[in-house]
């Protein structure tokens, strides 16, 4: 086997593994995901929330024991007006259509006709952004910050951010939960 | 008919997305992603259709290359098939898997599924310009503490919760 198909059975393997916990938590559901908005479940950001501080401690940890280099793991770049326009154009399409492009996947995979209807049109808009990307392409370009972090950007140690994002974390949870509390 | 099982605790779910993250991280050297194997697929498409479109157009020609390769040929294509395998095995251990259009009581299936295609090519669209989804920025980027990624994922849900009371009739 050549190291390139090695690499594919990983994708394949690492993909199972991430489809299977996103059905798991009913992600696979338009309902249960729109609910996010309408604060009566806020599994959205309890899964989300828990995935990042689970893989940002185990990074750290992983560093600290001399096991990982952080330094070889891509960290994605910012553009600060593109990422911020895209986020506000993308929350709008998720609320609108009620499921991001992961969890219309495993939407699709169960069978939901909403979620097919998403993806279609996901792909659409994938394409419509090429076509009109040549009047774009300034703007995709413009305040570019490179590949940095909030800690590095604040200029704080990195455990200290990250101490700091698994409070942020924490406290969301309480909040969450009492939020749902109420909405019952 | 069986009854579908109940879901998984949300926070043993998401340990459970943690560590597939994590083992991504260690293995592969990156995270994961969805949005951009979209943007290969469309690529492909297009590239099938009609191939001097696809390469007069400099965004869509980035993902074919030289052309000795399909833009299918591509880790994130084969994860995101893998996705769709999870999803499915999960679904079916749980019988949750069951033809349906899902929407709140007062949408009609006609409208949810309008609504569901306009809005996964809106969020399509702002996938390419944030560079990213929820998977492959917010979520990977977000346990790197990625700067942009933190701005992506603040502004989807300030929009969410800004557009939610307009969409409400799909909903609730």
């Amino acid at each position: 086997m050549t190291g390139l198909s090695e690499s594919l059975w990983l994708a394949l393997l690492l993909g199972v593994g991430f489809g299977f916990f996103l059905e798991r938590a009913g992600l696979g559901s338009s309902v249960k995901l729109a609910a996010q908005f309408y604060l009566t479940d806020l599994t959205v950001f309890k899964v989300m929330f828990t995935a990042i501080v689970t893989a940002l401690v185990g990074l750290g940890a992983l560093s600290a024991v001399g096991l990982v280099d952080l330094a070889r793991i891509e960290l994605p770049r910012t553009f600060v007006l593109p990422q911020l326009v895209g986020g506000l154009v993308f929350g709008v399409g998720f609320v609108v259509g009620g499921y991001c492009p992961g969890t219309g996947c495993v939407g699709l995979s169960s069978g939901r006709l909403d979620a097919v209807a998403v993806v279609v049109g996901m792909l659409v808009g994938a394409f419509a952004f090429a076509e009109v990307y040549p009047l774009l392409a300034k703007f995709y370009v413009t305040t570019p910050l490179g590949a940095i972090t909030l800690p590095e950007l604040v200029g704080i140690p990195g455990w200290v951010g990250g101490a700091a994002i698994v409070a942020i974390a924490g406290a969301g949870f309480w909040l969450a939960e009492n939020i749902e509390r109420r909405h019952a | 008919m069986s009854t579908p099982r109940p879901y998984s605790n949300p926070y043993v779910a998401g340990v459970g997305l943690g560590l597939v993250l994590l083992a991504t991280f260690v293995l592969v050297g990156h995270g994961i992603g969805v949005s951009g194997a979209a943007a290969s697929v469309a690529a492909a498409a297009t590239d099938a259709v009609s191939p001097a479109h696809a390469r007069d157009n400099p965004y869509f020609a980035a993902y074919l290359g030289d052309g000795s390769r399909s833009p299918l040929h591509d880790w994130f294509v084969v994860e995101v098939a893998g996705i769709l395998i999870g999803g499915l095995i999960s679904a079916a251990m749980a019988r949750r898997v069951r033809p349906a259009v899902e929407r709140g009581p007062r949408a009609t299936a006609r409208s949810r599924l309008a609504y569901a295609f306009a809005g996964g090519a809106v969020m399509g669209f702002g996938t390419r310009l944030a560079r990213g989804c929820t998977s492959g920025l917010a979520l990977t980027g977000g346990a790197l503490l990625s700067v942009g990624a933190w701005i992506f994922m603040i502004a989807i849900f300030a929009a969410g919760y800004a557009v939610a009371p307009l969409v409400r009739r799909q909903w609730t």
